[in-house]
């Protein structure tokens, strides 16, 4: 389709402005445009029409199934949004006056203290904006507790499993990453492990489950190694979907955990955003959590910004209050029973794993949580297929592909996670699609190759894409694309949100 | 053009996939086959800085293809004498010719002896049939 730059003419307008009748306000002449912005010019139909055809391209999890593997692509019931709408939550400004907000911080109170509950941890921060964000900032409390103690510590490991983003706030939090390695089983290898913590040992950062879907067997003598070492243990809470309300990081030995409310307590995520990443921490850390927490007198609820060993603030006011309200009456429509939401996650992912597990390889072959990863290693070597031709085929079946090629550790990974809001007939339709797949590239691998062909576009050049990114409209000097010949040659990126 | 599968005996092999060339006090490092199939086409390497100093099986650089951004591991010690600025211009020089155009950086061994420690192509071969 043309881009709405294409479908400019000029002068076209969607409506008409009355005329301008004010003065005009002063503005330094270095300060104004010396041209006018080359905005696209369409009717009110054209731009309606433009935007309704977007959206027709567009794949969501209220089109279809979305087994994007760590990304938790639930449903998002719309009881939510009818409760994020209520002009109290809506309209409410930043700045209100607490006096006039307390609806609004008492649901921040509560979602606090039901955070704080399901990572069996002491004290809580909304402010984190995001997951990776919500990383940041605990390791930034790592690195407070130990300045205070006196302590130079500057290693922080992780296991060879682990999101891209764990490397990436160690770095930025000033820290050195070592990276242990992944046992048989799937666990942390504890013989590798042994050997790599020591003095200069910081803390742990471990995903349980991990990005194998599964859960760590030796977790509590993980715990041990660390804690012996005087370090901290940090869980990232990529997987919790899988343990909600059945264990808690806190007894696990966790001292500090991330929340992503966009993934565990539904929220639309799937374009990048709004996430939150909260933060739960041991008591003894709790001095140097972000400020502002919030705070209950009686029946009353504040802004605490009294915590002189504060890191300071992480991000603007209190956070991002929407995903607060959506994740709060998530988890509240399910009440005490929220374990049931991780079970029927976990039992959701069991059911397709053991569909799938003849067809494809299965790398560590145990009982998975939430999700679990499969290899087409096996369509590799017998019949050329990768996990890409795999992804792309799905497509032509109708689902949005899972996760491909991570964790790294997996040679030509799928990475599937249902979540609980799927019923057994998507499941089915899913695992029909999956061992049509496997039939295929032994009987026409070619076809494989070739796929998507039932989409509206075919195979990406994803390498022409990275090497060649065209993100902005350059008018006269927009390269004609169409043009230059598409090499379907690479892979997916690993995503996550 | 994708290179075909090769483990060329004049090189000494990492288990990470990496590979050194030793001539004299100096060698060329490289990434294997196996690693730039793994990886698929390449679009970045962020080398280090010429002069610079790098350790055995410690990271140097990264390489980046849209499957996976992957740090590139030192199989010797040394300080970088030179780096290819044709792969930094070109990544997908390495698809191409990973022992001979497509090779990343060379460095002045500070510590020979670890040449010892690499594996020659029949171990690396055989390391690879294990995976």
């Amino acid at each position: 389709m043309k881009l709405i730059f294409e479908k400019s003419r000029p002068g076209r307008r969607a409506s008409s402005l009355p005329r301008y009748d004010l003065p005009e306000p002063e503005i330094a002449a270095d300060l104004r445009r010396e041209t006018p912005p080359r905005l696209p010019e369409v009717s009110e139909p054209e731009l309606v029409r433009h935007f309704t055809e977007l959206t027709s391209r567009n794949y969501g999890v209220d089109t279809g199934f979305y087994p994007l593997g760590s990304c938790t692509m639930k449903h998002n019931p719309r009881v939510n949004e009818r409760i994020v709408d209520l002009p109290g939550f809506r309209d409410l400004h930043p700045l209100q006056e607490e006096d006039g907000a307390q609806g609004a911080l008492e649901l921040m109170w509560r979602l606090q203290e039901i955070l704080a509950e399901v990572a069996g941890l002491d004290a809580v921060s909304l402010q984190p904006a995001a997951g990776s964000q919500g990383e940041l900032t605990g390791l930034m409390l790592m690195r407070a507790y130990f300045a205070e103690r006196g302590e130079r510590r500057r290693k922080v490991v992780i296991p060879d499993t682990a999101h891209g983003t764990n490397p990436a706030s160690v770095t930025m939090a000033g820290y050195e990453v070592v990276s242990v390695r992944t046992d048989p089983r799937g666990n942390v290898d504890l013989g590798d492990l042994r050997g790599k913590v020591d003095a200069e040992t910081a803390g742990l950062m471990l995903t349980n489950p991990s990005t194998l879907g599964l859960f760590d067997e030796g977790i509590e003598e993980v715990a041990r190694i660390f804690h012996d070492a005087g370090a901290l243990l940090y869980y990232d809470g990529a997987n919790l979907n899988a343990v909600c309300g059945i264990s808690r990081p806190g007894d696990m030995g966790f001292d500090i955990v991330h929340f992503n409310l966009h993934k565990t307590f539904s929220q639309p995520h799937g374009g990048g955003g709004p996430g939150a990443g909260p933060i739960a921490v041991r008591g003894v850390l709790e001095p140097f959590l972000p400020v502002p927490t919030v705070a209950r007198d009686a029946d009353r609820f504040r802004y605490e910004y009294d915590r002189p060993r504060t890191i300071g603030r992480v991000r603007a006011f209190g956070g991002p209050f929407g995903v607060f309200v959506r994740s709060y009456a998530y988890i509240r429509a399910f009440g005490p029973e929220l374990r049931e939401m991780s079970e029927a996650a976990v039992l959701n992912a069991n059911y397709l794993l053991a569909r799938l597990k003849d067809a494809y390889e299965l790398p560590f072959d145990r009982l998975c949580m939430h999700e679990f990863v499969l290899s087409a290693r096996n369509l590799k070597r017998e019949h050329g297929v990768t996990a890409l031709d795999v992804a792309k085929r799905l497509i032509d079946h109708g689902f949005h592909p899972p996760t491909i090629y991570f964790p790294l550790i997996v040679p030509e990974a799928l990475m599937i996670e249902p979540t609980e809001t799927e019923p057994k007939e998507t499941l089915d339709a899913f695992a029909e699609a999956m061992l049509d797949i496997a039939r295929e590239a032994a009987e026409d691998p070619d076809a494989l190759r070739r796929a998507p062909t039932r989409a509206v576009v075919g195979r990406l050049d994803e390498v022409k894409a990275a090497k060649r990114a065209v993100v902005r409209y350059a008018f006269e000097d927009h390269p004609d694309l169409s043009e230059e010949p598409a090499r379907p040659v690479a892979a997916e990126a690993p995503k996550g949100v | 053009m994708a290179a075909t599968e090769s483990y060329p005996d004049d090189v000494k092999y990492h288990p990470e996939h990496d590979w050194a060339r030793v001539e004299g006090g100096e060698a060329t490092l490289g990434i294997t086959w196996y690693a730039q199939d793994a990886l698929g086409e390449l679009v970045h390497f962020e080398p280090p800085e010429e002069g610079a100093t790098v350790t055995k099986d410690q990271s140097y650089g990264e390489v980046e293809s849209v499957k996976a951004v992957s740090d590139v591991i030192a199989p010797l010690s040394g300080d970088v004498v030179a780096v290819n600025r044709a792969v930094v211009d070109a990544p997908e020089t390495v698809n191409e010719d990973p022992y001979g155009d497509g090779w990343l950086i060379r460095i002045r061994l500070t510590n020979p002896q670890e040449v010892g420690d690499l594996l020659n192509a029949g171990a690396y071969r055989e390391l690879l049939a294990g995976l």
